[in-house]
């Protein structure tokens, strides 16, 4: 019972602290770039002011175009349930691996892509594509690096796989470095973050995820971009708590679970810290050589599962 | 008792196909008889298949009929009771499906007798095909149904297309069944007998063994669909009438794959691991290609039978870490390999019949089977969508639906390659994994197309606009299909558990962890290495919708959605041919994987005489053009050149006569 009302208390505090996150890193962006900035907090704001205006909606949208914000936020909500952030043995841990979890990603994304699609303009069907075509390259490349993580710690399972590595001693295997370089460059892509898309264009030659949501306002568009948030706060958690997973929590102690908080709240802002870095250097890929970017994910994440079978397997 | 139910069904099937003969000149009345006898012999066929899957027992019959020295062998196992099961729910939903399906054709030029005639006796074949348990009545049940099917999709002979569609499939069915034939031959040899219980004791040298499972999978794949096998299938589905494409493509492909378990399981037995490697990589070159042939096109049912060749490809790869498992002794995981392609047969025959079903009333509907001329059908017809959305979600392998549970099995499968002692094949097994997953991602942007061109958006033709929903009984049909989807996607657990009977035909210990956890869980290795509780994703999914929408409720109250038009960057009016087409869809895709097929392309920039402009593109296929193309030439070239010997002249041929005397007498003296 304790697990399952600290799970539910885990999924809450991932939903309410992720545009703190996008904010930080748009924040840490402005700074870097000699600007002002909004603060860390103005994505609650926005969000705030989204929920609090009229919703407009095509007339020929059908129910798919308002059924689907609700639910791409349920199955990111969802997702974040199943995300170890603080404690790990959480019985929603159980409910999907990792396996699922990229399943997940993938359901919300084909509603959004429907939803594109739904009211008939240009916009919408290219973003659908894009995002389409983008996903399909990358999902293969993320699997992969779960694939080599798997291998390694016998299990797809996000909790047995950090626990996994919280308990042998350390050991840089060479193939989480390729999984690890492979995925961080999967989740640029499918963040949606520069070089990949920018979140801050409305340029009809570059938008991808922004295109797709172009119809939607107020309520809709709140709980849309919410939801991008999610996705950027769940790949982030993941990717520092299964690489970098010291200082989660096995035992539900009060103190340990604040330790525990502190910690993950320093990677992940470390993490955002160093993608606006990375924003900031980098400018926004063409389309087409999206599929380079990805296949040099693929074939990081391949180096991984060879370098695996032939160093670290006995 | 399950082996009456099942002979019941055959019994219904063959009257279903040959009582409306009496009553030739009444469409009504050949309605009324044959399409409710079909749904006896469905539902017979779930009762009976179904009873000896869930008890797990086998039941024997033989039949003082057929060959002077070989008896009928009946044969109703889980294994093909199992398939029993498909059978027979496709064939139900097409009873219910068929009346209101058919009644476009009673006008056309054809009378309708044949459809329900061969319809009724393509069942039969497939029934018997499953029960046969000697390769005598197997091969009277396969030329049974492979020749109605051929004389179903050649039904609309007044099409130069489908007659050559029908001639390609009758051909290359042919040269399947012959491959069978040698198989069986091979298997007869060594067991002394056609009888199917002394094939599986006779003990094969690997050499031999290798032979009869090539030619098995020659021939089986033949009819399955594999790559380069697979050209039949493109042609031959979209010739078919749609709910005979549903019984093709939902369940006479699983016949196919039945027969290749059936042949490679049970009868060779003890499988070499080499062998699953080669179907390994047959299934990932299927899985693969098959999807990226399928992005490519624009007739909606020739796009769904090239994803039947991506499905099939996925059946096989789970066939193919079986066999590998079961080659280097790991029992359990090979049980995990068959139940995951078992599975997959399972959900495929649901929802691409339920694919098909929604495309039949798309075109009879709309008369457009041209994606590009389609468009905003959701709001005309909401039911059809509506199951067609569920059939695109699962075919994508999307939880919480039915297509993602068997291809999560398959990656489990695949994932415990590391238990092989062979490091070439734990490098190679992660990378089909990969092939897996790029397939799956894939199969989702093309139905994201599928779905977005045809239902979504703006009407693009005439016809299109004019659609409206079809009648009740397709409806119900539909309905009912997608609901099995969700099911079998919502309760994993207790499918695997039936599923297990099978595996334990062949791997004695099954796979105990799988559902040592109750309903909710699902853990095929064990709980600490993977877990999957289907029923709480969809109760989360639901309850997260639920709060999200309590919690804006008192918003919605206050701001109520405002109807207006689709923003049009304040240029005027949006219409359809705005829209972004099939074709510009996938072209990011066609761009990244171009060497993959043979494309003509051709545009003409608008000018002053074709304002319009024109594009023109053309996806054709390598397999045809270098495979059987040059194949075809060559056996007409020669055929040519032999022809010489055929000059007319009498002399020549006594000549013939005499010289072939003389060796026959040369050949006996020796």
């Amino acid at each position: 019972m304790n697990g399952w009302l600290l799970a539910i208390v885990q999924t809450g505090l991932l939903i309410a602290a992720a545009p703190f996150l996008a904010g930080w890193v748009k924040w840490v962006k402005c700074r870097l770039q000699s600007r002002q900035g909004p603060p860390p907090w103005q994505p609650y704001r926005d969000l705030h002011r989204l929920f609090g205006k009229e919703v407009v909606v095509a007339a020929v949208a059908s129910p798919i175009f308002r059924s689907a914000p609700y639910l791409i936020f349920s199955v990111t909500a969802l997702a974040c349930s199943v995300v170890p952030l603080v404690a790990i043995g959480l019985p929603t841990t159980a409910i999907a691996d990792v396996i699922v979890l990229v399943g997940f990603f993938a359901l919300g994304r084909f509603f959004l892509a429907l939803a594109g699609m739904d009211i008939g303009t240009s916009f919408g069907g290219m973003g659908a594509s894009r995002e389409m075509t983008i996903a399909s390259l990358a999902e293969p490349a993320m699997l992969l690096g779960v694939f080599t993580l798997a291998m390694t710690v016998h299990s797809t399972n996000l909790a047995s796989m950090i626990s996994y590595l919280l308990e042998n001693p350390f050991q840089l295997y060479p193939s989480f470095v390729f999984a690890a370089m492979g995925m961080v460059l999967v989740a640029v892509a499918e963040t949606g973050r520069i070089p990949i898309d920018n979140p801050a264009t409305h340029l009809e030659l570059t938008m991808v995820h922004e295109a797709m949501i172009l119809e939607y306002s107020g309520r809709h568009l709140a709980l849309m971009e919410w939801a991008a948030m999610l996705k950027l706060m769940i790949y982030s958690v993941l990717l520092v708590n299964l690489f970098c997973p010291w200082g989660l929590v096995v035992d539900y102690t009060p103190p340990a679970l604040l330790q525990g908080l502190l910690v993950v709240t320093v990677k992940v802002l470390l993490l955002g810290t160093i993608l606006a870095f990375a924003e900031t250097a980098l400018a926004k890929m063409r389309l087409f050589r999206v599929p380079q970017y990805l296949a040099l994910a693929f074939i990081l994440c391949l180096l991984g599962i060879l370098s695996h079978v032939i160093l670290e397997v006995n | 008792m399950p082996l009456n139910f099942a002979l019941l069904a055959v019994l219904a099937a063959i009257a279903s196909g040959l009582l409306p003969l009496a009553c030739a000149k009444s469409n009504r009345a050949i309605k009324l008889l044959a399409f409710p006898l079909l749904g006896l012999a469905g539902l017979c066929g779930i009762i009976g298949g179904g009873l000896a899957l869930l008890s797990g027992t086998s039941h024997r019959l033989i039949l003082p009929v057929g060959l002077p020295w070989l008896h009928t062998h009946l044969l109703l196992d889980p294994l093909s009771g199992f398939f029993m099961v498909l059978v027979g729910l496709v064939t139900l939903v097409t009873a219910v499906y068929g009346p209101a399906y058919v009644r476009e054709y009673e006008r056309g030029p054809q009378p309708l007798l044949p459809l329900t005639v061969f319809t009724g006796l393509f069942i039969v074949g497939m029934d018997l095909v499953l029960l046969a348990a000697d390769a005598f009545t197997f091969m009277i049940g396969w030329e049974l149904m492979s020749v109605s099917a051929y004389l179903l999709v050649t039904y609309q002979h007044q099409h130069e297309r489908n007659r050559s569609a029908a001639f390609i499939y009758l051909l290359m069915s042919h040269i399947g069944a012959l491959l069978i034939l040698l198989g069986y031959g091979v298997l007869a040899g060594f067991a002394d007998s056609f009888d199917f219980a002394r094939m599986a004791a006779a003990q094969l040298p690997l050499g031999w063994g290798s032979a009869a499972f090539l030619l098995a999978l020659v021939g089986f794949g033949l009819k399955a669909g594999l790559v380069p096998l697979h050209v039949w299938l493109p042609e031959a589905h979209p010739a078919a009438p749609s709910h005979v494409s549903a019984l093709m493509s939902g369940v006479m492909l699983k016949v196919a794959v039945y027969g290749f378990i059936r042949f490679t399981f049970d009868l060779l037995g003890n499988p070499h691991w080499s062998w699953g490697l080669i179907v390994l990589f047959i299934g990932s070159i299927s899985a693969i290609l098959g999807v990226l042939y399928a992005l490519m096109q624009h007739d909606l049912k020739r796009l769904l039978a090239y994803h039947s060749v991506e499905n099939i490809g996925i059946i096989y790869i789970g066939l193919g870490l079986s066999l590998i498992f079961a080659g280097t002794g790991h029992p359990a995981l090979a049980a995990l390999g068959l139940i995951a392609a078992l599975y997959h047969c399972l959900n495929h025959a649901l929802f691409k019949s339920l694919l098909f079903f929604g495309a039949g009333v798309i075109l009879q509907q709309s008369r457009e089977h041209d994606l590009e001329k389609m468009g905003g059908l959701i709001r005309r017809m909401p039911v059809t969508a509506g199951c067609f959305l569920v059939g695109c979600i699962s075919i994508s392998a999307l939880p919480p639906f039915n297509g993602f549970v068997s291809e999560w099995l398959t990656f489990q499968a695949a994932l415990q390659s590391s238990v092989l002692s062979n490091n070439i094949l734990g490098a190679l097994i992660p990378v089909a994994a990969a092939v897996l997953a790029l397939t799956g991602a894939l199969a989702a942007a093309c139905f994201v197309k599928v779905f977005g061109v045809c239902f979504l958006g703006l009407p693009r033709s005439e016809r299109a606009a004019a659609a409206c929903e079809t009648t009740l009984g397709p409806r119900l049909g539909q309905i009912f299909l997608a609901l099995l989807c969700l099911l079998f996607g919502v309760l994993p657990t207790w499918t695997v558990a039936q599923l297990e009977n099978i595996a334990r035909l062949f791997f004695s210990s099954g796979m105990p962890e799988a559902t040592a956890h109750g309903w909710l869980w699902l853990t095929p290795v064990s709980s600490e290495v993977a877990s999957y509780g289907a029923p709480l994703v969809l109760l989360g999914i639901a309850l997260a919708w639920l709060l999200t929408w309590l919690w804006l409720h008192p918003r919605r109250r206050r701001f109520p959605v405002r109807i207006g038009p689709a923003w049009d960057c304040g240029f005027g009016p949006l219409n359809a041919r705005m829209q972004y087409t099939a074709t510009a869809f996938t072209m990011p895709i066609r761009r990244i994987f171009r060497p993959v097929w043979p494309i003509t392309e051709e545009h003409q920039a608008p000018s002053a005489e074709n304002p319009g402009g024109r594009y023109r593109l053309r996806v054709g296929d390598w397999a045809w053009l270098k495979i059987y193309q040059p194949i075809g030439r060559l056996l007409l070239g020669s055929a040519r050149r032999l022809a010489m010997i055929q000059g007319g002249n009498i002399r020549a041929y006594l000549a013939y006569s005499f010289f072939t005397l003389l060796f026959l007498l040369l050949v006996v003296s020796l």
